[in-house]
């Protein structure tokens, strides 16, 4: 099982690379993450496999398909920033490097958990700081967030986009043609 | 998990990180470039928790790799939105476009 769960990881990053398509490198790496959180759990590590699996494979997986919707498509065909020979042998040493610094990984024998610690106690008591930081840097992300994408009027006033200015009231006089054509317009085609 | 799998989990923190390094340095679009940086990150959070497990000290893996979850999820969120607006102020998600310096 490990053999294929390794093949399968590395399958799918390799493929969330090479997609033509933005949404189907999002998918792509939607199995990554799920396939990552199979790794997690089976390391003995179940809360951080849930949340890379709700997190990782369900949340990031959304955001960017909104974001592939709002921005488009694009097929960006041209030559890479680096050439693919040198980018394969500086990834390749910086690899070989932190192979071998992760090497302990596998060669030391794990030494068994104190059954008193749990994930609780380590997350909220002795890495309280972390969890601070955590929320505050989720409060700045949110607040980054709707500035950016917030709409601005030509006087730098930020404006929020109301529903009433974009629909037109119904008009409801009939003049002998059904009333349903006129209180639903057909749809604008907005060309991107 | 048994010592035996122990290997394969190393290959997959390295295979992830191989691929993640190549993309961030060959891909041109932005969306793509935050991709390849996910893929990294998912390496490094398969490290820490397997450090956490080869140290016997699982639960400090775990919290460390909980943080590194939350901070990338937000960098990736903040990421987009950046890209989102660059490709409606420049028209284009090219990074080349980006660059104002001319040689």
């Amino acid at each position: 099982m490990s053999i294929s769960l390794t093949v399968l990881t590395i399958f799918c990053a390799v493929n969330t690379l090479r997609a033509n398509s933005l949404l189907s490198a999002a998918i792509w790496l939607a199995g990554v993450s799920a396939l990552t959180a199979i790794f997690v759990y089976s390391l003995g590590a179940p809360e951080t496999a849930v949340i890379e699996l709700s997190v990782g494979a369900g949340l990031v997986t959304v955001i960017f398909v909104f974001a592939i919707s709002v921005a488009g498509e694009e097929a960006i065909r041209v030559p890479p920033l680096i050439r693919h020979p040198l980018a394969w042998a500086i990834s390749g040493l910086t690899i070989l490097l932190l192979g071998s610094f992760l090497w302990p990984i596998v060669a030391i024998t794990p030494a068994p958990s104190p059954a008193a610690a749990t994930f609780g106690t380590v997350f909220w008591e002795q890495r309280g700081l972390d969890a601070l930081a955590q929320i505050i840097l989720i409060f700045v992300g949110a607040l980054t967030l709707l500035s950016l994408l917030g709409e601005r009027s030509k006087t730098g006033q930020a404006t929020t986009i109301s529903l009433k200015e974009t629909i037109p009231p119904p008009d409801l006089s009939s003049n002998g043609r059904p009333v349903r054509e006129k209180i639903f317009p057909p749809p604008e085609v907005i060309q991107r | 998990m048994s010592a035996a799998t122990l290997p394969f989990v190393w290959i997959t923190i390295l295979g992830l990180l191989l691929a993640g390094l190549y993309g961030l340095m060959v891909l041109r679009n932005l969306f793509k470039l935050i991709v390849a940086l996910q893929i990294l990150v998912k390496g490094a959070i398969l490290a820490l928790v397997a450090a956490g497990h080869a140290s016997g000290q699982i639960q400090v893996g775990q919290s460390l790799a909980v943080t590194v979850i939350v901070v990338d999820t937000v960098v990736a969120v903040v990421a987009l939105a950046l890209a989102i607006q660059v490709k409606r102020r420049v028209g284009t998600l090219d990074v080349r476009a980006l660059s104002s310096l001319r040689g």
